[in-house]
């Protein structure tokens, strides 16, 4: 299809209105962050670092962020372990409710988050004697599990069965063949699907409010309750411009690692 | 090697199902368990009751919460006004996408095309709770940036309210709606649009008869994620909404006093959720998602 100059220089302008819409809200949280200006008052009336410094030295931020990585990592640790598992199955097996077993997986985040919230919340307040740090981690595990199932999913398919064939063929069972080839030809797939995954829990706030044991404060839930504070909005700011530069990593990472990354328009 | 280990391997190699049963326990176990078992003890406390004077549950079957829901005019309007969010959302994020992804497939040169995907994906893993905090700077009436922004043009910012929900729900989940159609735009056949174009179609017209019914199914996909996640959204109301309530704030404010009530406001979106994905099943956006 031939697209005209004109309609070649509409569409640009549109895109690049399109991409002002995304990226003015970020960049204004990390002006905002360097403001003198004590509340969200645009434009800022000069520029200070001050408010960085006192958000590294206050403790509620680095409780915060302590719990938020660890949450993250033992999230992230149970859904390597049953993504991984899973992936396998849906590549290697045909059987009766295969479609099913892609659906639950994909359910967890499909469903609104509060949903989730609840029906985990009631659970473990009603039956299981009320929420820790481990029903949180339980919680963030759950919908972390599609990530990886995705990512570990769509390097299984580009591989193919050949070369675990190939294995088999010359007498390794399958613990070795998983050990020694199938693993090995994953492992940028799997470091992928784990970044994500972190990401996931560690940016997570619906889930986290209705399965976090009192007193656990994740990062997200620290912003969440300081966020009308009027005298904490700068140490806010700083928390969330961080995050935004944080969150690049992730991506940069992943698009690295992985070279899956037209799985066919999928996001996860 | 000793000849057990062997036997062992061969064992399991002769039995795959068993091997099968094996992989899957594991997972299964954790989500079929944990997290369905999770949604159908709510699903079945919808249907109880907590009494009036003791705030105990009562765990007797009634369709009281129910009634109560789709009888209260209150209700009513906040299921209506949840579901419009959602659409108008829906609709907002596919006229941003369209174009964008238009150019990011079709008129960008490939060199740039990784750069722009990359320019999308950014966004889409900032923290949530970061975004819409943004837009509470960006709509803050008077002193917010939209303010500074259009001011000069006489206008003021919509502030806290229904359009700053819709806007800031828009921004949440646009990557979501760009990625499944950029997708389909990548896959359109070139020799599909050159025949069209040999046919005497313009680009317009090529467009609406050709590109449009073979990304349909991009664009339900990203429709899928935009409706059901702003349907279930709450947090947003809260920080960007004013007073304006969505389904979800109804459900955090009474699931603690009357969890019950509160499981049977949150099967509205999960059904609403699940007929949507029943009426587009057939368009193919599930493969797609």
């Amino acid at each position: 299809m031939s697209i005209s100059r004109s309609t070649k220089a509409i569409l640009s302008l549109l895109a690049l209105l399109a991409f002002g819409f995304i990226y003015v809200p970020l960049i204004v949280i990390l002006v905002n962050s360097f403001s003198t200006n004590r509340s969200l008052t645009w434009p800022p009336s000069g520029f200070t670092t001050e408010w960085w410094g006192r958000a590294v030295d206050s403790e509620g931020v680095r409780d915060a962020l302590l719990t938020s990585v660890l949450v993250a990592s033992a999230a992230t640790a149970v859904a390597l372990i049953l993504g991984i598992l899973v992936s396998l199955v849906i590549a290697r097996y045909r059987f009766f409710g295969r479609e099913s077993i892609s659906l639950l997986i994909v359910l967890p985040i499909s469903l609104p988050g509060i949903v989730t919230g609840i029906a985990l919340n009631n659970v473990f307040t009603s039956y299981l004697g009320g929420l820790t740090f481990l029903t949180l981690v339980v919680a963030h595990a759950t919908f972390c599990i599609v990530v990886v199932y995705n990512n570990a999913l769509a390097r299984l398919r580009r591989l193919g069965g050949n070369v675990e064939e190939a294995s088999a063929d010359l007498g390794a069972g399958g613990w070795t063949t998983f050990r020694l080839v199938t693993f090995p030809l994953m492992k940028s797939a799997i470091v992928a699907g784990g970044l994500l995954a972190f990401g996931l829990s560690f940016d997570e706030i619906i889930v986290t409010t209705f399965t976090a044991g009192p007193g656990i404060t994740t990062l997200p839930i620290w912003i969440y309750q300081n966020l009308f504070r009027p005298n904490q909005a700068p140490i806010v700011n700083v928390v969330a411009a961080a995050l935004i530069l944080v969150s690049i990593i992730p991506i940069y990472v992943a698009q690295r690692f992985s070279s899956d990354t037209n799985k066919g328009g999928g996001i996860l | 090697m000793t000849t057990t280990t062997a036997t062992h391997r061969g064992y399991w190699y002769r039995h795959p199902n068993l091997r099968l049963a094996g992989l899957l326990s594991a997972p299964m176990a954790w989500l079929v368990v944990v997290y369905l078992g999770s949604l159908a003890a709510l699903f079945i406390t919808a249907f109880w009751q907590v009494d009036d004077f003791t705030g105990q549950l009562v765990r007797t079957f009634t369709l009281e919460n129910f009634q109560n829901v789709f009888t209260t005019p209150a209700y009513l309007s906040t299921v209506a006004r949840t579901v419009g969010i959602a659409l108008l959302v829906t609709v907002l994020c596919l006229i941003i996408a369209l174009p964008l992804s238009f150019f990011m497939a079709r008129v960008a040169s490939a060199r740039w095309q990784p750069l722009l995907i990359a320019m999308v994906l950014t966004p889409l893993w900032a923290s949530y709770l970061v975004k819409v905090y943004a837009w509470r700077a960006m709509l803050q009436p008077e002193s917010g940036v939209l303010a500074w922004l259009i001011g000069p043009l006489g206008l003021d910012s919509p502030g806290y309210g229904f359009i700053g929900i819709v806007i800031t729900l828009t921004y949440l989940w646009l990557p979501y709606m760009i990625l499944p159609v950029y997708a389909g735009f990548t896959r359109l056949p070139n020799s599909m649009l050159d025949a069209s174009s040999d046919l005497g179609a313009k680009g317009w017209r090529t467009f609406q008869s050709v590109v449009l019914p073979m990304i349909f199914p991009s664009v339900v996909a990203g429709s899928i994620f935009t409706f059901s996640l702003s349907l279930g959204d709450y947090i947003t109301a809260q920080i960007v909404g004013g007073k304006l309530q969505m389904l979800g704030n109804v459900v955090q404010q009474t699931y603690v006093s009357n969890l019950p009530f509160a499981a049977a406001v949150s099967t509205i979106p999960v059904v609403i959720v699940l007929l949507y994905l029943y009426a587009v099943r057939r368009s193919g956006a599930l493969e797609n998602l």
